[in-house]
């Protein structure tokens, strides 16, 4: 049994929308373990001078986001405070020999990753109203999407290890990773998929500070390769209800690249780099 | 020499208040930039180097830093305009872009195809609507069937007045006044030609048709 909490402030005007996208980030901490979500319980805080009709349509994002997951809400609670919280607690269920850990990276593996990142420079464009539309709902889309397509696929395959990026960026999340696993993780920064002109907001100085802690955190163990600095400040993007990140055999990659795509999610998969022996650094950006 | 106080002000504003600062410059000179959290330096500093600025920072206390950017002789800076224009191309709809320049294009005294009468009555009803927003186009031009609504005893004249009266530049086909013997009928706006035409179309950022 898995049992995993997670809640935070809106990031998205849409009550709805924010429903959906704290839903799906509370959910993905079941899939990220390989399991699967059997029971969730809503977590609200709500502030009492607003209209409960918003509150009402936080919890039908959240509901039918469980319901998506095909997973049974069962209640809930909710205090009264100054902003709005919502997010879930969640129980799910893994078989104990497919339980994925963050520390089995093997040299040789590949690195896929199931959804584009970006979201927290999108963010942080749209909160400064120079954010497109369109990119605005490619990332609002991208949060909310379920990573349950992602595990399912995933299920026939040997994981050797798995983690959700969040809010330590992928790279952090990629520090983690290799540390645990004492090797090398090699990122080809063009071909991870990024949410589309995030590159452009970064290059505008829309960066929140989580990006630069993330940096910091990241820089001691990073072979930086002269990457462009674009590419620094989106791997360290924060990123909310981000994708998963797999590590699988080099035999596999393939195989696991085919079932991520018959099962036609919404986001872009794509493969960022591979495993290597520990080199002097953790990190090495090509 | 600008100088812009974002003490005080979370990301991303500080970050706004200098490329606006930026826009007012316009040319060479200098803007000091004062923030209070190392995160708005560093996104100052990339915002304005990337505009083609040359960008130090330091810290003048705890909580308190200074951003200089300097903008040099012959240095093309990236305003809010070329901005605006390099948004439109990949179909932005931010404020900055909307509020640039809108114009409402009229090619007919009816909206829609179907019933002719209907179509009339669509027609005034959404001059009308253009009354009500917000923001008001900058422009709205009127050519072939459109000519008729501009002219004495329109339907919408008394519409199309009152978006002049607040602004709103009236522009006609003289050509299409000619064809329809209007020319001395006239009530709204002024006559324009097709290069005017072609050109406001061109410059418009976002082009709005009933």
């Amino acid at each position: 049994m898995i049992q995993t909490l997670d809640f935070f402030t809106p990031v998205v005007d849409d009550p709805y929308m924010f429903g959906q996208i704290a839903a799906a980030n509370a959910l993905s901490d079941v899939y990220a373990m390989g399991g699967v979500p059997k029971v969730a319980l809503n977590i609200v805080c709500f502030p009492n001078c607003l209209d409960v009709e918003i509150l009402g349509e936080i919890l039908r994002g959240g509901a039918d986001k469980v319901k998506e997951a095909g997973a049974v809400l069962a209640g809930g609670h909710s205090v009264q405070d100054d902003e709005p919280k919502y997010g879930l607690s969640v129980t799910g269920f893994v078989h104990p020999d497919r339980i994925y850990k963050n520390s089995g990276c093997r040299s040789g593996d590949v690195l896929i990753l199931t959804k584009q990142i970006g979201s927290g420079v999108v963010n942080t464009a749209v909160k400064a109203q120079m954010a497109s539309e369109q990119a605005a709902m490619e990332t609002a889309r991208v949060m909310a999407s379920l990573n349950r397509k992602a595990g399912e696929a995933a299920a026939g395959h040997t994981i050797h290890a798995c983690t959700d990026v969040t809010g330590f960026g992928l790279l952090g999340h990629c520090v983690e990773m290799a540390k645990a696993a004492g090797v090398t993780l090699e990122i080809h920064v063009d071909d991870v998929a990024y949410m589309k002109e995030a590159k452009d907001y970064a290059r505008m100085g829309l960066v929140p500070a989580g990006a630069y802690r993330n940096r910091d955190f990241a820089d001691p163990f990073l072979d930086n390769g002269n990457v462009e600095e674009v590419y620094l400040d989106l791997l360290c993007d924060p990123q909310t209800s981000g994708g998963l990140l797999f590590s699988v055999p080099g035999s596999e990659a393939a195989g696991l690249l085919d079932d991520l795509r018959k099962m036609e999610m919404d986001t872009e998969v794509s493969v960022i780099g591979r495993v290597l022996e520990k080199q002097d650094k953790l990190i090495r950006l090509r | 020499m600008i100088t812009v106080n974002a003490m005080g002000d979370a990301c991303p504003i500080p970050v706004i208040k200098t490329k606006k600062a930026l826009g007012e410059l316009n040319g060479p000179g200098q803007i000091e930039v004062l923030v209070d959290n190392e995160t708005a330096v560093r996104n100052v500093t990339k915002m304005a180097e990337n505009s083609g600025a040359e960008v130090s920072s330091e810290k003048l206390g705890e909580g308190k830093y200074r951003v200089n950017v300097k903008v040099g002789e012959g240095v093309s800076v990236e305003t809010e305009q070329t901005q605006r224009d390099s948004e439109n191309e990949c179909g932005c709809t931010d404020e900055m872009a909307v509020r640039g320049n809108t114009i409402v294009v009229v090619s007919s005294d009816k909206m829609g195809e179907g019933d002719e009468e209907l179509g009339h009555v669509l027609m005034k009803s959404f001059l009308f609507a253009v009354t009500q927003l917000d923001e008001l186009p900058d422009k709205m031009v009127f050519y072939n069937g459109g000519a008729r609504l501009t002219v004495e005893g329109s339907p919408a004249l008394e519409d199309l007045k009152n978006l002049a009266e607040q602004g709103v530049e009236i522009m006609t086909c003289g050509t299409c006044l000619d064809f329809y013997g209007l020319k001395e009928k006239l009530a709204v706006g002024t006559v324009t030609n097709m290069y005017s035409i072609v050109e406001t179309m061109q410059q418009a950022d976002r082009v709005i048709r009933p």
